[in-house]
C-alpha cells in the first residue's frame, strides 16, 4: 500500500439474514485503489457490486473487515468520508416532488458550498448535461434517461476527488451515454479524480477503465486490466470453414482445434499472426473468421457462465 | 451557526421549495377539512340544538387540529417514497448530520399548518366564528408544535416500516381514526361511555383540542391552554427523540 491509495478494503464481507436464510452478499473484498485510476466493477445481478459500493460509500456497515476511503475509516469515521466522496447509487437521486435546478441547489448546500457557488455549478451542470431546458420541470415528470442524467449532476456538485457510480449508464441513449462517459473522462482529466464504476456494458469498461474488477457471487474472481484478461483468459478465436466434414477433420488433426461440422474452430494468442499461417498451411480453406475476446468470453472462461445470458436468466428468475 | 444547525436549515429548505413553489397544492390539500366543515358541520349544530356560532365555536378548533393530524399522520409517505427511489439514500451519503434529516423534515411540516389553519380560521369568521387575534396566534404555534412531534411520528413509522410499506399504511390507519375521534375533535365526549372518555384522557390530541378551543375564544390564561402546550411539548420531544433513534438506527 502507498500513500497513494485511495481505497483500501481488507476482508470487507457483508451477509443479510432474510428471514432466517443467510445471504452471503460480499465476501472477503480486498481491494487497494490508488488515487486517479478509473476501476470498472463487473458481475451479474445479485454478484455484490452494489452492496460493496455502499459498504465503501458508508451506507452499509459491513459485517466483518475493514475499509479506509480517502485516508478515513469507514467505521469510525464515516463523516470525514462522506466529505470526501460522491455517489450515485442505482435508484433516482433526485425527490419525485422537487424541481430540477431546486435539487442541485439542496445537493450544493448539502455539500457546503455557498449559494452562489452551487448555483454557478448547477447550471453548469445543467448545461453540459444537456438539461437546462428541464431546470424548473419536477422530477416526477422527467423521462427515465433524463432522471439518470440529474443524478449525475448531483453527484458531481461537488467536484469530489473520488466519485462511485453504480450502473450510471443503465436507462440512458447511445448519445448521453457517450455524453456521460465524456464528463467522466474530463473529470478524471481536469481534476485528477479517482472513478469506481459499475457497469453491464462490457464495452464501456473496455474502452474507458484501465483496470476490470470481476465478481461472482459475492466474491472477487478477477482483478486485471482489460487487455491482459483477455489475453490470458480468453484468447482469439479463428474458425475456418472448409468443403467437407472429412477436410476439417483432417485439418483438426494437422492444425489442433475442435471440429464441428464443416467448421474447425481454435482458441489462440494472437490470433492475428497465426491466421495467416494456417492459411498457408491448410490448403483446403474456403472461408476464415478470426475473432477478438470480449470481457464477455472473459466472464465465460472464469465462470463457465456468459455474463450476458445470466442476467437474462436471473431477470427471469425474478418475473417468475 | 454550528455544523448541526446549518444542516437542519438545509434540509428544511429542501423541504420547503416544493411547497413555496407549488404554493396551490397548500389549498387543494384543505379539502378534507373543508368537506368536514361544510357537511359534518350543519349536522352539528341541527343535533346540538344550540346556535350555529356557539356550535362553530367549539368545532372550527377541532377542524384546525385535524388538519395538523391528517396533514402530519401521513407525511412519513413522503419519506418512504423517497427511500424507495433512492433520494433518501442519495442525502444519506451527503455529509449532513442524521438527525438534523430527520428534524429538517419535522420542522417543515409547522409550516403548511400554519397556513392552512389561518385559511380555515379565517373563513369560517363570516359564518359566525369568533376568533381572538392573540388566541389564534398562540394557537397556531400550538399547532405547530403539536406537528412537529406527530410529524417525526410519522417519519419514525416510515423509517420503521422501510422494508414493507403496507405497515406504514395499516398503522397510520388503525391510528389516526382512533386517535380523532378520540381526542373529541368532533364530536365532544361528554355524553361518551366511561372506557371512551379514560382513552382520551390517555390520548394527547384530546389535550391539544380543548387548548386550541380555549385559545380561538380567548381563554388565554386557563390551566387548558398550558396543558394544551405541555401535552404538544411532551409529544415533540418523544416524537423527535424516537425519529432521530429510527433515522441513526435505519442508515
Ligand atoms: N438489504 C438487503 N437485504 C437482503 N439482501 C440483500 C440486501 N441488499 C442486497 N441483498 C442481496 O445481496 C446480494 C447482492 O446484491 P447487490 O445489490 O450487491 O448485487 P449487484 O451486483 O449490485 O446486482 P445488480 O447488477 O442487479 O445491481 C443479492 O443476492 C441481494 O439479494
Ligand atoms: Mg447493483
Amino acid at each position: 500500500m502507498t500513500t497513494d491509495t485511495i481505497i483500501t478494503a481488507r476482508g470487507l464481507t457483508k451477509t443479510f439474514t432474510v428471514r432466517k436464510a443467510v445471504v452471503e452478499a460480499v465476501t472477503d473484498l480486498d481491494l487497494d485503489v490508488q488515487r486517479g485510476e478509473l476501476v470498472a466493477f463487473l458481475g451479474p445481478n445479485g454478484a455484490g457490486k452494489s452492496t460493496s459500493l455502499r459498504m465503501l460509500t458508508t451506507l452499509l456497515p459491513p459485517t466483518s473487515g475493514t475499509a479506509t476511503v480517502v485516508g478515513h475509516d469507514i467505521a469510525r469515521d464515516p463523516a470525514g468520508v462522506r466529505r470526501r466522496i460522491g455517489y450515485i447509487g442505482q435508484g433516482t437521486s433526485a425527490g419525485h416532488n422537487q424541481r430540477v435546478r431546486d435539487e442541485l441547489l439542496s445537493q450544493g448546500a448539502f455539500y457546503g458550498m455557498g449559494r452562489r457557488a452551487a448555483a454557478t455549478r448547477a447550471d453548469e451542470l445543467l448545461e453540459s448535461l444537456d438539461l437546462a431546458p428541464l431546470a424548473t420541470r419536477k422530477v416526477l415528470g422527467l423521462s427515465g434517461g433524463q432522471k439518470r442524467r440529474l443524478d449525475i449532476a448531483l453527484g458531481l456538485i461537488h467536484s469530489p476527488e473520488l466519485l462511485f457510480l453504480d450502473e450510471p449508464s443503465t436507462g440512458l441513449d447511445p448519445q448521453s451515454r457517450a455524453n456521460l462517459w465524456q464528463h467522466i473522462l474530463d473529470l478524471r482529466r481536469e481534476h485528477g479524480t479517482t472513478i469506481f464504476v459499475t457497469t453491464h456494458f462490457l464495452e464501456e469498461a473496455d474502452l474507458f477503465a484501465e483496470r476490470v474488477l470481476v465478481m461472482d457471487h459475492g466474491r472477487m474472481i478477477a482483478d486485471d486490466t482489460a487487455g491482459n484478461l483477455k489475453t490470458t483468459l480468453a484468447g482469439d478465436v479463428i474458425t475456418l470453414g472448409f468443403a467437407s466434414e472429412a477436410d476439417a477433420r483432417a485439418a483438426a488433426a494437422r492444425a489442433g482445434g475442435t471440429a464441428a461440422g464443416s467448421s474447425l474452430s481454435l482458441t489462440v494468442d494472437h490470433g492475428e499472426l497465426v491466421l495467416p499461417r494456417l492459411l498457408r498451411e491448410l490448403d483446403s480453406v474456403t472461408s476464415a473468421t478470426l475473432r477478438q475476446p470480449t470481457l464477455d468470453d472473459v466472464f465465460l472462461a472464469l465462470t463457465g457462465r456468459s455474463l450476458r445470458e445470466d442476467a437474462a436468466t436471473s431477470k427471469e428468475e425474478i418475473n417468475a | 451557526m454550528s455544523t448541526i444547525t446549518t444542516d437542519t436549515w438545509n434540509v428544511l429548505t429542501r423541504e420547503l421549495r416544493p411547497v413555496l413553489r407549488d404554493p396551490f397544492s397548500l389549498i387543494f390539500s384543505l379539502v378534507q377539512p373543508l368537506v368536514f366543515l361544510g357537511l359534518f358541520g350543519p349536522l352539528l349544530v341541527a343535533t346540538s340544538g344550540q346556535p350555529a356560532a356557539a356550535t362553530l365555536q367549539s368545532f372550527v378548533p377541532g377542524i384546525l387540529v385535524m388538519i395538523a393530524l391528517f396533514g402530519t399522520g401521513t407525511t412519513g409517505s413522503n419519506l418512504l417514497y423517497e427511500m424507495q427511489t433512492g433520494s433518501h439514500e442519495r442525502t444519506l451519503v451527503a455529509p449532513i448530520s442524521r438527525s438534523s434529516l430527520l428534524v429538517g423534515r419535522a420542522l417543515k411540516e409547522m409550516v403548511p399548518i400554519m397556513v392552512q389553519a389561518c385559511i380555515i380560521a379565517l373563513v369560517t369568521i363570516p359564518f359566525g366564528f369568533s376568533v381572538n387575534p392573540i388566541g389564534l396566534a398562540l394557537g397556531l404555534v400550538l399547532l405547530a408544535l403539536f406537528g412537529l412531534g406527530f410529524g417525526a411520528l410519522s417519519y419514525s413509522l416510515a423509517l420503521a416500516s422501510r422494508n414493507n410499506d403496507w405497515m406504514f399504511w395499516g398503522i397510520q390507519q388503525a391510528t389516526l381514526f382512533p386517535l380523532m375521534i378520540l381526542s373529541g375533535m368532533l364530536l365532544p365526549l361528554e355524553h361518551a361511555p366511561q372506557w371512551m372518555q379514560v382513552a382520551a384522557a390517555f390520548n394527547p390530541i384530546s389535550y391539544v383540542v380543548a387548548a386550541e378551543r380555549a385559545l380561538l375564544s380567548g381563554d388565554l390564561a386557563s390551566m387548558t391552554v398550558v396543558w394544551g402546550f405541555v401535552a404538544a411539548a411532551v409529544l415533540a420531544v418523544i416524537g423527535l427523540s424516537v425519529g432521530i433513534r429510527a433515522m441513526k438506527k435505519a442508515a
